[in-house]
């Protein structure tokens, strides 16, 4: 695409102007954050050290670097609580995204399978909830989880349990809320990659004398890997590093990673604990995605 | 050959139900007059009146508003520029960082982005308050409003901008009499999302306050991580009338004008 030189002021206000903001408020953060992970706690405002004092001219900026330490990540290495609360972040995100393949495959669908003037309306019914308030979402599953809430009741209607069991602060809470939460996420990738499936491709095999859910196996699945791959993603990763799920649902025993950081900094004040434990979460986010791009990368190559 | 097996149809009645009820319930809950949230003591509204004495409370929803307001508007400003950046202007130097950098906080989880702007803040030393939880709304929102206008951007091609460029119109007139209105149904899409991703914010907000700044989530949040209260079944279900009313006007809208694929996510 050709452009013109004369108009380059707006040009350069349209690519300017996000990228100064995105410097400023993600980046610069993020390296803050960096910095802190290697400072020391400290009884002050802000509370730890080194400060980088730029008035002391060299001094301070030497000073700076010498005080900077990975105690912190020494730390994390060391007390089980942080290393307990990374494996059940994952534990955490690993069964649930499985849970919501295992939901959100069939719904996706059948909603692909309806006419196609109602499709849109199905989308549209999965991905209202999602635009109301997480909170709330999780807050009304409180209502039906508490000991006398409408799913005991409901249960021992049924007589299928004899004593109200406890849901709340356990991990099964957890998960339904995740799964809850989470589902349109991974419903309206898998919808998109399944709504462009060519049905001429499931009629051969059916024609062929495939049996039903073999086609579903051999070929749907297949040609509807890419939407699988991205529901995946965007579940799994949001997912580790949840914290208003499992802290009104889950149990206080054995925290989440985002939990973790929150009581880090809420609790504890110890700022540069809680950025080393950020750090290494995101670390740990961005190698799947790394690997998802060269995957993707590969797959563009090859076409 | 669309049919649809009785599995298919299970699917969709039980995902739906999954996904209905629980809001169901709250909203039922919330016109239960008994005080104890789990004895049914009948129909009332007297949950929504004791609403309106809360003081605290309507002070939260006002600040919550604003908040969304000025960062749903700023958010989308900033996101329809990059989302220009990225689908119009091809290669620039440093695309590829910026690119990164708009993609890193879709998924950035909410505890660090809120943690990173906090220690910005103390670092520069702003007191914190309604500004900076708008600034750090409108910075996780303009990244979801640059994805909705570049998906819209990419949906059509340049040759009606190219002949406008031709005929000689200058970049800016380009883009406000060819381009703008084009786009105008992801933008209003690009705006309400970044409004409800404010409304909605807990963790960033929680980070990023200071003392008298105190959003809705975050009072709803000190109510309600004791255990449920029935003031706070009817505050959650006026918030989710006034949000499922918006998006279905919203989406009739998008339809309306004539526009596919806009409203997004």
């Amino acid at each position: 695409m050709k452009r013109r030189q004369p108009g380059s002021s707006w040009r350069r206000f349209a690519i300017g102007f996000p990228y100064a903001w995105l410097v400023a408020f993600f980046l610069a953060p993020f390296l803050i954050v960096l910095k802190i992970s290697l400072s020391q706690t400290a009884i002050a405002q802000p509370p730890y050290t080194p400060v980088l004092d730029l008035a002391a001219g060299w001094r301070g900026v030497t000073d700076f670097f010498n005080g900077l330490s990975f105690e912190n990540y020494g730390l994390l290495g060391s007390d089980p609580l942080y290393l307990l609360s990374y494996v059940k972040s994952i534990e955490i995100a690993a069964f649930s995204t499985l849970m919501l393949l295992v939901v959100g495959l069939p719904i996706a669908y059948a909603i692909a399978r309806t006419p196609r003037r109602w499709q849109a309306i199905f989308v549209l019914l999965v991905a209202l909830p999602f635009w109301t308030s997480l909170l709330i979402r999780i807050y009304s599953w409180m209502n039906i989880l508490q000991r006398e809430g409408p799913l005991n009741d409901l249960l021992m209607g049924l007589g299928i349990v004899k004593e109200p069991p406890a849901w709340l602060a356990t991990d099964t809470a957890i998960y339904i809320g995740v799964v809850y939460s989470y589902l349109p996420f991974m419903v309206l990738p898998l919808y998109a990659s399944l709504e462009k499936l060519d049905e001429s491709l499931l009629e051969a095999a059916a024609d062929l004398g495939c049996p039903r859910w073999k086609i579903f196996w051999l070929v749907t699945l297949p040609l509807s890997s890419s939407g699988i791959l991205a529901g995946v993603l965007l579940c799994f990763i949001p997912i580790v590093g949840e914290f208003v799920i499992p802290d009104l649902l889950g149990g206080s025993q054995s925290p989440m990673i985002g939990q973790t950081i929150w009581t880090e900094f809420f609790g504890n004040k110890d700022w540069p604990a809680a950025s080393a434990v950020a750090v290494v979460l995101v670390f740990l986010l961005v190698t799947p995605i790394v690997i998802y791009q060269h995957q993707a990368m590969r797959v563009a190559e090859r076409d | 050959m669309r049919k649809m097996s009785a599995v298919n149809v299970a699917a969709l009645v039980l995902g739906l139900a999954f996904l209905y009820i629980p809001i169901a319930v709250l909203v039922i809950y919330s016109f239960n007059a008994s005080r104890l949230v789990a004895v049914w003591g009948g129909w009332s509204t007297r949950w929504y009146a004791e609403l309106f004495n809360d003081a605290p409370l309507i002070d939260a929803a006002v600040t919550s508003l604003r908040v969304a307001l000025a960062s749903a508007t700023a958010a989308t400003i900033l996101g329809t520029l990059a989302a220009l950046a990225l689908a119009r202007f091809g290669r620039f130097r440093g695309r590829l960082p910026f690119a990164a950098m708009i993609y890193a906080p879709l998924v950035m989880p909410e505890v660090i982005t809120g943690l990173s702007l906090l220690l910005l803040f103390v670092a520069i030393a702003v007191d914190r308050g309604f500004w900076t939880v708008a600034v750090a709304h409108t910075t996780m929102a303009m990244c979801f409003a640059t994805v909705i206008v570049q998906s819209r951007l990419a949906d059509f091609d340049t040759s009606l901008e190219e002949a406008a460029m031709d005929l000689g119109a200058p970049p800016l007139r380009t883009f406000v009499s060819v381009t703008l209105p084009l786009i105008v149904p992801a933008i209003v899409a690009a705006w309400m999302l970044a409004f409800a991703l404010s409304l909605d914010d807990l963790v960033i907000a929680s980070f990023t306050t200071g003392p008298g700044t105190t959003t809705l989530p975050i009072r709803i949040y000190s109510e309600v991580r004791l255990g449920v209260k029935p003031e706070m079944n009817a505050m959650c279900s006026i918030m989710v009338g006034v949000v499922g009313a918006a998006v279905i006007i919203a989406s009739l809208f998008v339809k309306l004008t004539g526009s596919r694929g806009a409203a997004g996510r």
